[in-house]
């Protein structure tokens, strides 16, 4: 049995003794127990529980977690190059003051007219990502890009009738993980068959041919990234998407939003489905914490009726002129249908939404210009410095956005070992992409943002030189 | 006890505020990136050659055009046109409760803010400490042996139970047999959509007449085709199912997985284990239970814990301890992989094990009896309003941490429906009443929860205010019909939602398909 509270408990107001004693009496019980009664004995816990003592006190609270919390060795106090599914972006003051207000932070749900600021925000943020991607349709946002693609799948197959999709090999691992489970295994009827499509290696461009050859009237959907995986920005989207077409087939394509203020709208490129990450518009990394997914498209009922996600909607309110906002087509997600509805939604990263409304609302078309192409200019710059470093070379030196390939196998020395040195120079190398793809040999993937100056990528060449030397 | 209540004179801000591309001027800068170095500039070269022909931007994107303090002012505008439970929120099925602010600044610390989950091991320590440490709290409340945190909310927990169920029967070679998935028409629809959606077939149990579905209702579902039970318990009516030993009894015979969704165990807290009732595995809403924030949906965390003989088909990594160092661990070949990428959302399961160290067991175990106590509380003064009953009537006794409730009898008398008392309410400063999932078994359903968090006054406060809007119901029902009257905006029209040619889900849409509208009306 658990012991009594000897002093009321800051979060909870009715934890006096003497509240919970007149409560009862009023209630005509002489113990809560008596309130279980619907809880047979034998289910009940007899044993103790292991729990440390309880650190009521927000004093010793803090203490406690900072102290933990001071063990971690972040981005920002050392130098990172890491990116792959989650980016070291800037995250401006106003995205964080906002996220925290308490009317966005901490409630679940409302009415329309309650909530409606927040319902406001939301929509605010899916009309500029649709600036951005170029379309007009989208879902209020997945749990991340690969669940976003998961769906995206789905959807396609739902759409066509077809079971079979192509995606590129190379493939953020992590991402590719969940995809497959959303195609489930061959066991299930509803199975998707996945096949591989490779990347030129000579321009990371996907390889059309290779692409035109897998396609027939079999396929639901083709996957393509750009920038790729090895941040590669792919150059035949708008014919990949034809190749598409002419087979029935839906092309879906992963994007990076911070790329669109430089990169040409993937709406406009012949996307269908239009899959990313929300995680680079104002949301820090938090150890993959900081993930969000999109889904958008065409505004076409064909693709509007196959969406799992919730759709909110701008419509009008009982006050002339006035504008509101509500959920579309509820009745096709799993609250309003159950195993009916198109896949499954719940609670998923909406507040991330917020954060991104503030976020593009401050770059506007100018700021997510300026970000493009500064993020552009750094990054090659730090491969064209890199690829000066004897024994080290950037195998692909244009044509990427804000990640490339770096191979040291010239050094003689495997990635792993480079970057235990570099760490040891406070340097949080590129992820090291020798272990899940050994043809690229000792390759590693370097990710160079906003935040890095050149005395950020000097420091890091100054340093591969002498670990490597 | 008490309780005269005085209602308060309540107006929700009014700011009227356009959509921010409306507000937009051209030429006005929000934040502004550094200029590359000219060291880079020399280096690279011009801007054009770095990206591959006729790929870049040519239209730039119609994003609004605002000063910082601009947008600043109007998103507090928008905080505000929120009522986000400044009011009283008894959100059932959800467990409002108070998330501890401590958290939100320890979060917002660059040692968790700015780590990124490729980061070497060494280099996290702390992180991993603290998924450790928080697993061994969640394993002492469930008696499972395993927890881990890549599902992203409870639906994904859910989804993730499926993986595990079908990398489960795959490896014993059963899963081309095992394609049903046992669940009840109360479970929360994330059961039965994520089973669906894994590529199983959904077995739906109606109730008996007991408020949970009969031992021989489950019996006639169970076979060699069962690939597991999900269930919650107590369900949303605030009904515990005292068979449920039994239950999974029958599907472990069966050969079946058994997975307790403890969306409700605010309830039960330190009261029973997931494990002792026999369960495979179980899931617990960090974002619900333990006062991690709800975000208004997320980021979320389904924390998903199961026994030994699963933990091969758990998704990795898994954090271990070795000696007083933290690890990580490839659960090896049978693992399903992932259902997310990365660990999970870790700011979300720090605040989760912030929020269990202040309570402490003895907290946690006051916050059941305070949740169950209240509820209990609010019953006789719900059935005192005309127009209010209780689902179940004929079922005696106390009820755990929810009660449903029905309006029906309000709606015969007045026309009055449940969501119009919603919009009512939120007239006094009351946030929305949860009504029910889907499929509703009493019509016009609603379904408070005290959870723990909210005084007796907030509790009283509450139920004056239903009390009231009942009270207007009978008198004035035309006023409930066009309420809201008080709030950020009027009563919305949903009459356009299903029509391609009206919805609108950018302000692009909306722009271009009004002008059609205003065209054809010409």
């Amino acid at each position: 049995m658990n012991k009594a509270l000897d002093r009321a408990h800051p979060y909870m107001p009715n934890s006096m003794q003497s509240t919970k004693a007149s409560l009862l009496e009023s209630l005509g019980v002489s113990s809560v127990e008596e309130l279980y009664q619907q809880i047979p004995e034998e289910h009940r816990v007899r044993s103790d529980f292991d729990f440390p003592p309880a650190l009521s006190s927000e004093v010793e609270l803090e203490r406690h977690i900072g102290d933990l919390l001071d063990r971690n060795q972040p981005c920002g106090r050392n130098l990172s190059f890491l990116g792959g599914g989650i980016w070291q972006h800037y995250v401006p003051a106003v995205c964080q003051e906002i996220m925290g207000r308490s009317e966005f932070l901490t409630p679940v749900w409302g009415t329309p007219s309650s909530d409606h600021g927040r319902n406001q925000a939301w929509f605010e943020f899916n009309s500029q990502l649709g600036e951005l991607l170029g379309v007009e349709l989208v879902g209020m946002p997945v749990y991340s890009w690969g669940c976003a693609v998961g769906h995206a799948l789905r959807m396609a197959a739902r759409m066509t009738g077809r079971r079979r999709v192509i995606l590129p090999r190379l493939l953020d691992p992590e991402r590719r993980q969940v995809i497959d489970n959303y195609c489930e295994p061959p066991e299930m009827e509803s199975h998707l068959e996945v096949l591989e499509v490779e990347h030129d290696p000579a321009t990371g461009a996907i390889d059309s041919a290779s692409l035109k050859a897998m396609l027939d009237d079999s396929v639901a959907a083709v996957y393509v990234e750009s920038p790729s995986y090895l941040g590669d920005i792919e150059t035949g989207l708008e014919a990949l998407a034809a190749a598409c077409h002419a087979v029935g087939a839906e092309f879906i394509v992963g994007v990076d939003p911070i790329s669109l203020g430089v990169l040409k709208a993937p709406g406009d490129c012949g996307a269908d489905i239009i899959v990313g990450s929300t995680q680079p518009l104002g949301i820090p990394m938090s150890c993959g914490g900081g993930l969000g997914g999109f889904i958008a498209s065409r505004d076409e009922p064909r693709y509007a009726y196959e969406y799992p996600t919730l759709m909110l909607s701008a419509t009008e309110t009982e006050r002339e002129g006035e504008i509101g906002f509500s959920m579309a087509l509820m009745h096709q997600c799993s609250y309003g249908s159950r195993e009916d509805g198109k896949d499954w939604t719940g609670n998923s990263t909406y507040l991330h939404a917020i954060a991104g409304a503030v976020y593009l609302s401050l770059m506007g078309p100018q700021g997510m210009r300026e970000i493009g192409e500064l993020i552009l200019q750094r990054a090659h710059y730090a491969a064209a410095k890199l690829s000066a470093v004897s024994g080290v070379r950037v195998p692909r030196p244009r044509g990427f956005f804000k990640e490339f390939v770096v191979n040291f196998d010239d050094t003689g020395k495997p990635v792993a070992e480079i970057n235990d040195a570099l760490r040891e120079r406070g340097i949080y190398g590129g992820i090291d992409l020798s272990r899940r793809f050994p043809e690229l040999g000792q390759s590693a993937l370097y990710c160079v943002t906003e935040i890095h100056t050149q005395a950020d990528i000097d420091r890091l060449v100054d340093a591969v030189k002498e670990v490597c030397a | 006890m008490s309780n005269s209540v005085k209602l308060r004179r309540f107006q929700a801000p009014i700011w009227d505020e356009p959509v921010i591309m409306d507000m937009s001027v051209p030429g006005r800068r929000g934040l502004h990136m550094p200029r590359a170095e000219d060291a880079i500039i020399d280096t690279v070269g011009a801007l054009e050659d770095l990206l591959p022909e006729g790929l870049r931007r040519e239209q730039a994107p119609e994003l609004p055009e605002m000063s910082e303090p601009d947008v600043l002012r109007h998103y507090l505008h928008l905080s505000q046109e929120t009522l986000g439970m400044m009011g009283i929120s008894l959100f059932g099925t959800c467990t409002m409760k108070y998330n501890p602010r401590v958290s939100e600044r320890l979060a917002a610390r660059p040692e968790l803010a700015q780590l990124h989950p490729d980061q070497h091991p060494d280099t996290m320590q702390g992180m991993l400490e603290i998924v450790h440490r928080f697993d061994g709290l969640l394993r002492s409340l469930s008696g499972m042996d395993q927890f881990v945190f890549q599902a992203a909310g409870g639906a994904d927990a859910a989804y993730l139970h499926t993986c595990v169920t079908r990398a489960y029967h795959a490896a014993r070679g059963e899963l081309g047999q095992r394609k049903q998935i046992i669940t009840s028409i109360q479970s929360h629809p994330c059961s039965p959509a994520t089973a669906d959606a894994a590529g199983f077939e959904v077995i739906n149990l109606n109730l008996g007449e007991k408020g949970y579905p009969s031992i021989e209702a489950l019996k006639a579902a169970v076979s060699e085709r069962t690939a597991a039970l999900m269930i919650n318990n107590p369900d949303d009516m605030g009904i515990y199912n005292p068979e449920i030993k039994e239950w999974v009894r029958i599907v472990h015979e069966a050969g079946g997985l058994c997975f307790y969704d403890h969306a409700n165990f605010n309830g039960v807290m330190t009261k029973i284990r997931a494990r002792e009732l026999g369960f495979d595995a179980c899931m617990f809403m960090l974002h619900k239970t333990f006062g991690a924030p709800k975000g208004g949906g997320g980021p979320a965390v389904g924390a998903y814990g199961c026994v030994d003989r699963l933990v091969p088909y758990l998704p990795g990594p898994i954090v271990d301890r070795e000696g007083e160092r933290f690890t990580l661990r490839d659960p090896g070949e049978h693992s399903i992989g992932k259902v997310r990428e990365y660990m999970g959302n870790l700011q979300q399961v720090m605040k989760a094990y912030a929020w269990a160290r202040a309570m402490g067991i003895d907290g946690l175990s006051d916050a059941a009896d305070i949740s169950v106590i209240l509820n209990n509380y609010m019953e006789p003064k719900l059935l005192a309003i005309k127009g209010v009953t209780r689902s179940h009537p004929d079922i005696p006794g106390w009820r755990l941490e929810m009660t449903r409730y029905s309006l029906e009898q309000l709606f015969e008398d007045t026309g009055i429906s449940v969501a119009d008392v919603q919009n009512r309410m939120v007239d006094y400063g009351i946030d929305a009443f949860w009504m029910a999932h889907e499929p509703w078994i009493v019509p016009h359903p609603f379904t408070p929860e005290t959870g723990e968090m909210w005084s007796l006054e907030d509790v009283d406060y509450w139920i004056a205010v239903l009390a009231k809007v009942c009270e207007e119901a009978y008198e004035n029902p035309d006023l409930l019909r066009s309420a809201p009257h008080n709030q950020a905006i009027a009563k919305v029209k949903m009459d356009g939602l299903e029509d391609p040619e009206r919805w609108a889900m950018t302000w692009r849409a909306w722009n271009r398909k009004r002008a059609a509208l205003r065209a054809r009306a010409a």
